[in-house]
């Protein structure tokens, strides 16, 4: 596993930069054209014939699932090759929420077909996707193993039955921090926004559920449902830390190389990260889930209008088994929202298994929340925060 | 060829087509877009509509100001640096370099084979906190204790100066180049010091390769946020920076275009400016 994690991390690097200089700006330019008729989109209707299409479309985010040694194949598709007979055709095209539905809306809005099956995409977003009408129902029949769904992910308020939905990785954001720097743990926000000792070692991360969220959380406010008072509280007190220059950066993954360079001290963080590519580089550098509350996202696989329901819906199955996934998850490293992985992941890897930032306590899961899928898609709040990031 | 014969006046409109074409297509036709695009209204659930919402404009003006300003500031002075690394360097390859001259100019060159985008993030790993540069000048006391260099505007400055040097290095070359030595000489038989003769010859025959230079180094800096993003603190983001943000995070594409709108009409400004600036020192010049 160890020189797998390596390699994972070169390429996570690469993908660090690859999403900066892509050209978002152009792609969601086009996307922005001819959005005006919003007709065409039957929410949700489903006609589902019991056959397997010869290929299915797999768009997901880079390195999230499982590849072999040598980076040549990625063995639980090609299993599912052989035991369907539909080929895969796996897409990495999702960098960013928002930029991979600038770039399809104008189809979904017409309800053409945009030649994908599966799509992966975090809970907000699939939110808004359901809400726009612009996936289909899933065929329930096909899924027999939905009952290893983890018990707290059964019923998110934008789709309450996973009549549209199932969870691909969950993840956790916590602060991680180097402890041979700090000389002792930081476990609070307050300890991050304003310990003198951190200035301009902090880094917060550009997306909002996370940051806003778990700062809501510590500021008292109620993270699950927002309110703008709540909101500008916590705005408030991450605007003072950027004016005096405790926080120095806001980040995507790449706070990962701020924290291995020891730049940074101290950061929110994803749980999957420190354990595929920080921990193994410096293990001084810990991970905890913040008392006030931390934050438990979801990505998840949907069917787009126009995907072959049946075949997306015999792969979701196919990954729910718990032997599959746990040889996805040993890759991934993220959160796993099937039931039975853990079991299935010790004859991998024992170590594996064992790790909290992979199959969390109870307790750890007790101090998390689900941030508020409306507010994370709210205009006027996306504005203010990215005001506050410095942009 | 009968026909143009008989139609000698095609021919420049016919040598010039292709030209023309490729800017209609690739600049003319995106530049009608976003500014048709910059004065829509709306959301991107609901869809942009065209209203003449001037207000994008307005918006641009007042709510960003600092970081227009920023953005110009940051190009201007880096380009000054750039200008004042270049000059002394272009002039040695151009004159005294001889047969390793074209060894100095791949020198030059040779970071532009590496992507843009990789060259920044080396510099995050020169000016590390707990790097040997830093380091270093920590043990000088350039630096303090616990003061740092990456995540200041020093870095960034530098960052979009280095990026954009060969810009302003190679038409500095080229003009110092074409210089012909023997109005060099001229000027010193005619008891010029070798400074004067600097001043009144070599530098105004370089003046073509200055204007080129800063102007190619002054526009994609003004409008650069690679830099301000990976080398930079919330508080040194530039209009680049924002235009992004308003594009990918908060798909308000109207705001974004007036935005840019205003970055190319603001550089287009300057450049006027400068451009009649540096016309008349050339007249007085020669």
């Amino acid at each position: 596993m160890t020189h797998s994690i390596t390699r994972r991390e070169l390429l996570r690097r690469a993908a660090v930069g690859g999403a900066a200089v892509s050209l978002p700006s152009i792609l969601a330019a086009c996307g922005g054209e001819g959005i005006e008729g919003q007709t065409g989109a039957q929410p949700g209707t489903t006609s589902v014939t019991k056959e397997l299409a010869d290929e299915l479309v797999f768009a997901n985010w880079p390195f999230y699932i499982d590849v072999s040694d040598d980076e040549k194949t990625r063995p639980s598709l090609d299993q599912f090759t052989a035991e369907t007979g539909v080929k895969v055709r796996y897409l990495e095209e999702v960098n960013d929420n928002e930029e991979w539905f600038g770039k399809y809306q104008a189809q979904l809005a017409q309800g053409d077909d945009i030649g994908r099956d599966i799509v992966v995409l975090t809970d907000w977003m699939a939110a808004r996707m359901i809400r726009l009408g612009y996936v289909q129902k899933k065929d329930k029949s096909a899924i027999p193993n939905e009952e290893n769904l983890v018990a707290n992910l059964t019923s998110p308020g934008w789709d309450p039955q996973r009549e549209f939905s199932l969870p691909w990785q969950s993840g956790i954001t916590g602060i991680a921090y180097n402890e041979k720097r700090t000389g002792g743990p930081v476990t609070t926000i307050e300890q991050l926004l304003t310990d003198p000792k951190l200035k301009g070692r902090v880094t917060m991360l550009t997306e909002m559920p996370d940051t806003m969220g778990i700062t809501m959380a510590a500021t008292g406010g109620d993270p699950e449902k927002v309110t703008a008072d709540a909101f500008d509280t916590a705005i408030d007190m991450i605007q003072q830390a950027v004016d005096s220059g405790q926080i120095r950066r806001f980040t995507g993954n790449d706070y990962v190389e701020d924290m291995l360079q020891e730049n940074v001290w101290a950061g929110l963080a994803w749980s999957g990260d420190v354990v595929a590519s920080i921990q193994p580089e410096n293990p001084d550098i810990k991970f905890t889930v913040v008392d006030t509350g931390s934050h438990i996202w979801t990505d998840n696989m949907l069917i787009p209008l126009g995907g072959d329901v049946f075949t997306a819906s015999t792969y979701m199955n196919y990954v729910y088994d718990p032997a599959v996934q746990a040889q996805i998850e040993a890759w991934v490293n993220y959160i796993c929202p099937v039931e039975g992985t853990q079991e299935e992941i010790a004859k991998i890897d024992e170590s594996l298994a064992e790790n909290e930032l992979i199959f969390p306590t109870d307790e750890m899961r007790s101090k998390t929340f689900i941030f508020d899928a409306e507010a994370a898609d709210d205009p006027d709040y996306k504005e203010q925060f990215q005001a506050v990031i410095g942009a | 060829m009968d026909f143009l014969h008989r139609h000698r006046w095609l021919t420049p409109y016919l040598l010039l087509g292709p030209g023309l074409a490729w800017l209609a297509v690739f600049f003319v036709v995106p530049l009608f877009y976003l500014g048709y695009t910059s004065l829509q209204a709306g959301d991107i659930l609901t869809g942009y509509t065209f209203k003449w919402a001037w207000e994008n404009y307005s918006d641009a003006f007042t709510l960003y100001r600092p970081h227009f300003l920023r953005s110009l500031q940051y190009a201007g002075v880096a380009t000054a640096i750039a200008f004042l690394i270049s000059y002394p360097l272009s002039y040695w390859i151009a004159f005294r370099a001889g047969r390793w001259k074209n060894l100095f100019l791949l020198l030059v060159i040779a970071p532009f084979f590496v992507t843009y985008l990789i060259r920044t993030i080396a510099w995050k790993t020169i000016l590390a906190d707990q790097g040997p540069v830093v380091d270093f000048l920590r043990t000088v006391q350039l630096v303090s204790d616990d003061g740092r260099l990456l995540a200041t505007t020093t870095a960034v400055v530098a960052g979009i100066t280095y990026n954009y040097l060969p810009f302003m290095a190679l038409p500095l070359y080229v003009s110092l180049e074409q210089i012909d030595h023997r109005l060099i000489e001229a000027a010193q038989d005619l008891y010029a010091s070798r400074v004067q003769a600097f001043f009144r010859v070599t530098f105004p025959l370089s003046l073509p390769g200055v204007f080129a230079g800063t102007l190619l180094t002054f526009i994609p800096a003004a409008g650069d946020f690679i830099n301000a993003e990976l080398l930079g603190t919330p508080r040194q983001q530039m209009i680049g920076n924002v235009i992004q943000s308003k594009f990918k995070e908060i798909a308000d594409y109207p705001q974004a275009a007036a935005l840019s709108f205003v970055l190319m009409a603001t550089i287009l400004v300057a450049i006027v400016v400068y451009t009649r600036v540096i016309g008349t020192e050339r007249a007085t010049a020669g």
